[in-house]
């Protein structure tokens, strides 16, 4: 059985009055992909910004990567890897002025970041463009590069937050093509998504509503479990459970 | 060490990158020392002046003459009703209006003793006092001349009378531009500096980068080193650009040791930066950045003493002052400067601006949340 890297028992997110993570219960495991699905304000970024050390949990406890989160939040970013929504690579800089300086801020050698940076480049046909900066590509290709990027330390853990919001299905699908390799090569994904056939590519799904996580199951287990056929069956018989 | 390198050399790139940054280097102090040093001055050259002169003597034609001969004044209209230069004075026609009764000459001469009215528009009140003095001045000198002459003595003194002979140290010639020019520079270092530091974080904070760095194992100190090492760089090239222009432009004296004004300005500074670091700290965007600073900026400067001395105000304004950085730095600029102090005599400023930098700068750090 392979070892848990992400453990949450009881996690609860309190704005004010608003309970944004109602008591969340789940574990990831090693080499996984684990999907992390809900509707809009569902609380699924308050959970992972919790998981990622931006956000402290007002209550319960999680382990990322064998730190916990509320004591150890510097420990657990030197073995997480995290893409926004929000794009975060810097468009005033080139993509190879990008990748030394989060390199450098991990503290890759110079000789291993040379070495990765010239595999990232011909894995994604970007050898061209090296010193053309981050604002003159089209928002596909930025996707993918702040997702190696998000992975070029090589993390235990990567965390990614609606990664492919606003890009058309051939480069989602090239987009996933990229989490395989990841897995492939040892990094665990937690992802979050709003698109259902994205949910299928996942090795186990949980799905949210009101901060509360509703369902959790391989996304096999879960059609079968509601009795449907699709992904989008489960979504909508879980988050308008009346109709 | 290592991550703070590739920090520093991530801002450089994407400070020389971006195309307005020059023109701010450049352009700003530039603009300052050729437009704010020239405008900023208290000479006043141009005194307008309305002559009354009911007498129409040949001593009031003198001294109307003596008083038109003079630099300051310029003999702008003249009537002889006095209802008209007091309109004159109502419409902000005239600085001053001069005049001279009736039988002037006459009096002067019987009694040895005659009054003439000076009626000064006071608006502006150093103007008017400026105004006031140079045209007492004037008619004083005059009346010594008439006094001498009428009684045919040459050289005639009175016997008790003390000449006063001035020399003014440190600018001899009363020069405004050397007055100021260093306390411009001193607020140029500090615009510079609060701005282009504050709006570079926020910026982050605006298009999301930061949080990407938050995730990262970043130390919070590297980073607002980071963030601030840049900008002291460009504030203190700056300012040897202003200096620069001054002693090119209007030979501005600089007689102190510019290694000591600079190490001044460094540490200053870096109170500077880390206070538009702290502002932009608990700010989101740009804009309460820019406000924020604003009114930070607009007290210090204000109590700072660029315009008005210190000495001369109220003493709860003078406590503030003990707080206000600015009004240290601008101390020490002029005291180097144009006097030439040595360390000894600044231990004082350099305490309080060291207290002042390391104060701002672990506040920086302290408040900027990597954890929300």
């Amino acid at each position: 059985m392979s070892t848990k890297v992400i453990e949450v028992q009881n996690l609860v997110k309190r704005f004010g009055n608003f309970v944004a993570n109602d008591h969340l219960n789940f574990d990831v495991y090693e080499g996984e992909i684990f999907g992390f699905l809900g509707a809009n304000g569902a609380g699924k970024t308050t959970a992972i910004r919790i998981l990622c050390g931006l956000s402290s949990p007002t209550s319960g406890h999680a382990m990322v990567a064998g730190f916990n989160v509320k004591n150890q939040p510097e420990r657990v970013k030197k073995n997480i890897g995290y893409m926004s929504q929000k794009f975060s690579l810097y468009e005033d800089l080139t993509i190879s002025e990008n990748i030394r300086f989060y390199s450098g801020i991990y503290g890759i050698s110079r000789a291993d970041r040379i070495e990765r940076e010239r595999q990232l480049l011909r894995n994604l046909e970007l050898e061209a463009e090296r010193d053309k900066l981050i604002s003159s590509l089209p928002l596909g290709w930025k996707q993918k590069l702040a997702f190696s990027i998000a992975i070029f330390h090589k993390p235990r853990i990567v965390f990614l937050d609606e990664p492919t919001g606003g890009v058309d299905p051939v480069t989602r699908r090239k987009f996933w093509e990229l989490i395989y390799e990841a897995v492939h090569n040892g990094i665990t994904v937690f992802v979050t998504t709003h698109y259902m056939d994205e949910a299928e590519y996942c090795d186990r799904v949980s799905i949210m509503t009101e901060g509360k996580i509703a369902a959790l199951d391989t996304p096999a287990g879960l059609k079968q479990q509601f009795d449907t056929d699709t992904m989008d069956g489960v979504f909508l018989k879980i988050a308008r459970p009346d109709k | 060490m290592r991550t703070l390198f590739y920090l520093l050399q991530k801002e450089f790139i994407q400070i020389f990158r971006n195309k307005t940054m020059l023109p701010i280097i450049f352009l700003v102090p530039l603009l300052q020392m050729l437009i704010l040093v020239y405008a900023a001055t208290f000479d006043v050259k141009k005194i307008n002046l309305y002559i009354v002169d009911k007498d129409l003597s040949s001593t009031s034609r003198q001294m109307v003459s003596k008083l038109g001969g003079s630099p300051f004044f310029t003999i702008t209209d003249c009537s002889f009703s006095l209802q008209e230069g007091e309109e004159a004075i109502m419409k902000d026609k005239t600085d001053m209006v001069i005049h001279i009764p009736r039988n002037f000459e006459r009096n002067l001469m019987r009694e040895e003793h005659n009054n003439v009215q000076l009626l000064v528009n006071a608006i502006n009140s150093t103007k008017a006092e400026l105004a006031f003095n140079y045209a007492s001045m004037v008619i004083r000198n005059y009346n010594n001349h008439i006094i001498t002459s009428w009684k045919g003595i040459p050289d005639f003194k009175p016997l008790n009378s003390v000449e006063i002979d001035d020399s003014y140290w440190f600018n001899p010639e009363l020069n405004y531009k050397f007055y100021m020019a260093p306390g411009i520079l001193a607020i140029l270092v500090t615009i510079i500096g609060m701005f282009l530091s504050g709006m570079n974080l926020v910026r982050e904070k605006e298009i999301g980068t930061i949080e990407q760095l938050n995730v990262t194992p970043i130390r919070k100190h590297q980073f607002i080193i980071g963030k601030l090492v840049p900008f002291l760089f460009i504030a203190l090239f700056d300012l040897a650009f202003g200096l620069l222009i001054a002693k090119v432009t209007f030979s501005l004296p600089i007689v102190g040791s510019l290694g000591l004004l600079f190490s001044f300005a460094a540490i200053y500074l870096i109170g500077i930066l880390g206070l538009g670091l702290l502002i932009s700290t608990m700010c989101d965007t740009q804009q309460q950045v820019m406000f924020s600073g604003f009114f930070f900026m607009l007290i210090f400067v204000m109590l700072g003493g660029i315009f008005t001395p210190v000495e001369s105000m109220p003493t709860w304004a003078q406590m503030l002052d003990r707080i206000n950085p600015i009004y240290y730095f601008m101390r020490v600029m002029r005291m180097i400067v144009l006097k030439g102090s040595g360390f000894a005599d600044l231990k004082n400023e350099f305490i309080s601006l060291l207290v002042f930098g390391i104060t701002m700068l672990s506040l920086a750090i302290r408040r900027y949340r990597k954890v929300a």
